[in-house]
């Protein structure tokens, strides 16, 4: 049956058939039984990309542009490592970067991760950086001397 | 006019101070600041002299000015907001409709939320800052009641305490999930805590109650890192400020935050901002704008950031806005401002907004009536002291007002009655839990003593100390080993904690499907998700959208402590009789004769005065008093009527000198005379809570007086301005008794005190 974003929330209940761990277990298999036997990872306990692909669309279809876009970008997140994710965080806070060190990123999350929609969001912040002084002070002492 | 005879008026003279000035300085409102306006430091809550004008210009899809500022001259907060925050589709129609008809419009009943809220995406931050502010606090509050993003408000808790005890922990966070807190949020005094405060309020919570949704606010690294690990599912740490260098002095940028919002829910956790007015005036970077103003960027910006809700109304700086004039009204506008973006509001009411009771749940009263996602961004469930929010606006020895002010009004503040007995149960079932899974991975035990004292306790002062090095050390563990919430349930199941190990598991199962991400969502001990998505609003008008009815109004109104009326009078046991009804009264005829006019039910259906004097010792206290004066007591019971001043009318006209003491079984008690009207009387003792038998002596004494023509100076009476409140209902119900005695017609009975 096609997913219809407007009727199939919430997906636990609506459509459980839709919804997999990582390694394709369905959440009806999420049991303690399944727990006493080894079946389950702490690693299996998470959304997929495809999960959260369907949460953006149902906030899209509920008028919610915006938190659909953040699901979108979280949804390509699921493919980056934990440490991965930290540093990226670090890259983005004030004064941390050069727009070189962003640009690496927005590469690297696109060519790496299949992550464009957050690369264009690291692009777009290197911009704003370079313009609010936000860049790393290296950075800043480059341009001064420029 | 000779100048020596003429003196100063007061006005020009060094007064004494006022006592009753003097007094008032005293009182714990007048620990708080309050300030004029000072707008050049943010200082001043709405429509602030730099606020800018409203403005939006776009061309070939790009907004090139917003608020007064050319692209050119935009911060980070706006270069953000004009390319995530408006849709530029509904722009010109929304900024096209002047102030008035917005705010009209956030107020016409027939005007959906969501007209409403399509509006609010193409309106710019000064614009909706503008329109709110036209708004007086009861339209406020109506408009917060139409916009609330889920059906049915909600509540969540704090659960701290300054030992980080862990087996208190649980049993907080236990008895909030018990009470029906729809999130947990605890922090730490000591940061390498929280792997541990996070664990044991995840297992109090579970144990409480399914579904639950708990958090630890730590810094934003450790705090993902708890999330990874499964031990949290709720995030609301992301702070966001209207102003771009008090927005970089938070160490973060519009898109930092926005990618984080983005990292926690790649990991299944909900997030929600937090901003509030007055933290940009107290961070020092104002820009000499207004509270609202500043807060009207913050939200716009949390929208932008794709966040579905924030954490708003001053939250911590609460105190700050309420220094200046409309502080509350502020407050409230901040929290109506979020929900006409559409976003999920827990609406502060968690840091102490004022040592003043009154003050305190006057500016409640804005957020509590209309319900909001979660009244409060934290109700302290331990007692203040334990608070280590800095906060405790309401703490545990409020609760039984809260849950009386949600019955008075017929609303529901999300907190559910719990039964001492219930209470002691889970509260011990979560600290065995904890105990349990801190033995599973050889953390340092937690004892029987800590479990019983967790469960009976007051505060962690109640509770032993540990060793805090040892618990560090265990803590650090469980990020070192990467001890995660699938984990804490396995040892919970093996050993036997089955319930809260399959709750936990639960909560590791939202996190694969993600529902709890959608907008406002909580969820529900069954394990389905409501949220604004599948449970909207849709007020509408009277009868529609979220009403306390039915069984959960029963659930609320029914507190453990109220009685049944009918249990109230006094228990139906055999007891020896007082008096004996001898024959139809007669008319006296000694000039000393005193009737002691008794109400239907004296000393019979009734016992004892509502002030707990029993009817034997109250009627030889006034037939002591009479003899004393040397007069003649005679008992006679007025069967016609229950009326204070008809019983002791009745009884003046049988009575020999005209003079008789009326007695209600209540105690309330008249001395009359005969040839007064019935309502008149010489003396009135309507305070029978607080009459003694002493007094009872001196009425006796004082009719007796009276009867023999003496001069007789009044009985002295207390006066007790709370004796109504504290036994009005008593009162009705012993009246009712009473009147529930009369025989109609009947003539009165003369009586003998056995």
């Amino acid at each position: 049956m096609a997913f219809d974003p407007t009727a199939d929330y919430p997906l636990g209940t609506q459509r459980p058939d839709l919804v997999r761990t990582p390694g394709g277990l369905g959440l009806e298999e999420l049991t303690l039984d399944a727990l006493r036997s080894g079946l389950l990872g702490a690693a299996e306990m998470r959304a997929t990309r495809e999960t959260l692909e369907l949460q953006g669309e149902v906030a899209q279809a509920a008028g919610r542009a915006q938190l659909a876009a953040n699901l979108r970008r979280a949804a390509e997140l699921t493919g980056v490592p934990d440490e991965v994710i930290l540093e990226i965080y670090t890259a983005l806070r004030p004064h941390r970067s050069t727009a070189a060190g962003l640009e690496q990123w927005a590469d690297r999350l696109e060519s790496d991760f299949g992550a464009p929609l957050t690369a264009a969001f690291v692009r777009e912040a290197r911009a704003v950086y370079a313009e609010r002084n936000l860049l790393s002070a290296d950075e800043r002492a480059k341009e001064t001397a420029v | 006019m000779p100048s020596e005879t003429f003196s100063l008026p007061m006005s020009e003279q060094k007064r004494p101070r006022s006592r009753r000035f003097v007094e008032r300085e005293q009182r714990e409102l007048r620990r708080e600041l309050l300030i004029a306006p000072h707008p050049e430091l943010g200082l001043v809550a709405m429509n602030g002299p730099n606020d800018p004008e409203p403005g939006l210009d776009v061309q070939d899809g790009r907004v090139v000015a917003l608020d007064g500022r050319a692209e050119s001259e935009f911060d980070a907060i706006d270069h953000f907001i004009a390319r995530h925050g408006l849709d530029l589709d509904v722009a010109d129609e929304a900024m096209a409709l002047d102030d008035g008809e917005l705010a009209r419009r956030l107020v016409d009943v027939d005007v959906t939320r969501e007209e409403l809220v399509r509006l609010a995406r193409g309106l710019t931050p000064a614009r909706l800052a503008r329109v709110v502010a036209l708004l007086d606090p009861v339209e406020m509050m109506f408009a917060l009641k139409k916009l609330r993003a889920r059906r049915a408000p909600a509540n969540q808790a704090h659960v701290t305490n300054l030992k980080e005890n862990p087996a208190l922990l649980a049993a907080d966070a236990a008895e909030a999930a018990a009470r029906g807190f729809a999130e947990i949020e605890t922090t730490v005094g000591v940061s390498r805590y929280a792997p541990l405060n996070a664990m044991a309020i995840l297992v109090g919570s579970q144990t409480g109650r399914p579904g639950v949704l708990t958090q630890c606010a730590i810094e934003e690294r450790r705090s993902l890192q708890l999330a990874i690990q499964g031990i949290t599912t709720y995030a609301e740490t992301l702070s966001v400020y209207g102003t771009e260098p008090v927005f970089v002095d938070g160490d973060d940028t519009p898109w930092s935050k926005a990618f984080l919002a983005s990292a926690y829910a790649s990991r299944g956790i909900k997030v929600r901002f937090t901003s509030g007015g007055g933290s940009e005036a107290l961070m020092g970077h104002a820009g000499g704008c207004s509270m609202l103003y500043l807060e009207a960027r913050c939200l716009c910006l949390a929208r932008a950031a794709g966040s579905q809700g924030v954490q708003n109304g001053s939250i911590s700086c609460v105190a700050l806005v309420m220094s200046v004039p409309a502080g509350s009204r502020e407050i409230l506008a901040e929290n109506l401002l979020a929900a006409w973006l559409d976003l999920e509001v827990a609406s502060g009411n968690d840091a102490i907004a004022s040592h003043s009771p009154t003050r305190r749940t006057a500016k409640l009263m804005g957020q509590f009536l209309p319900g909001t996602d979660f009244v409060t961004s934290g109700w302290s469930v331990m007692p203040r002291y334990d608070n280590m929010f800095g906060g405790g606006n309401y703490d545990a020895s409020d609760i039984d007002e809260w849950l009386t002010m949600q019955r008075d009004w017929q609303v529901d503040g999300g907190i559910e009655p719990l039964t001492e007995e219930e209470a002691g149960r889970v509260r011990e079932r979560a600290a065995r839990a904890i105990q349990a899974v801190f033995a599973a991975f050889d953390f340092p035990a937690i004892t029987e003593e800590e479990v019983e004292a967790a469960t009976y306790a007051l505060d962690s002062r109640d509770l032993p100390d540990r060793d805090r090095a040892a618990d560090v050390a265990a803590a650090d563990r469980v990020l070192a080993e990467g001890i995660s919430g699938l984990d804490v349930a396995r040892e919970l199941d093996r050993r036997d904690f089955t319930a809260v190990a399959d709750a936990i598991l639960g909560m590791q199962r939202q996190r694969v499907s993600g529902d709890y991400l959608q907008t406002s969502a909580i969820v529900e001990p069954t394990g389905t998700v409501s949220a604004a998505v599948n449970d909207p609003n849709r007020y509408t008008g009277p009868g529609t959208g979220y009403r306390l009815d039915g069984e959960r109004w029963q659930r609320l109104q029914h507190l453990p402590h109220e009685l049944d009326a009918s249990a109230l009078d006094e228990a139906g046991e055999e007891r020896e009789p007082v008096v004996l009804e001898k024959h139809v009264a007669n008319l006296g005829n000694r000039s000393d004769d005193v009737v002691i006019a008794l109400g239907p039910a004296f000393a019979d259906g009734l016992q004892t005065t509502i002030g707990g004097l029993a009817h034997r010792d109250v009627l030889e206290a006034l037939t002591q008093g009479v003899r004393e004066a040397g007069a003649q007591p005679r008992l006679v019971r007025v069967r016609r009527a229950s009326d204070v001043a008809f019983i002791g009318h009745d009884g003046a006209l049988l009575s020999g000198s005209g003079i008789a003491i009326g007695v209600q079984s209540k105690g309330t008690t008249v001395i009359h005379r005969a040839d007064l009207q019935p309502l008149d009387n010489l003396e009135l003792f309507g305070m029978a809570p607080s009459l003694t038998l002493d007094s009872y002596r001196a009425i006796g004494r004082n009719a007796g007086g009276y009867a023999l023509g003496q001069r007789v100076g009044p009985v002295p009476t207390v006066m007790d301005n709370f004796a109504r409140a504290k036994l009005i209902v008593r009162t009705t119900l012993l009246h009712a008794r009473e009147t529930a005695a009369i025989t109609p017609d009947a003539p009165a009975v003369e009586l003998e005190l056995l």
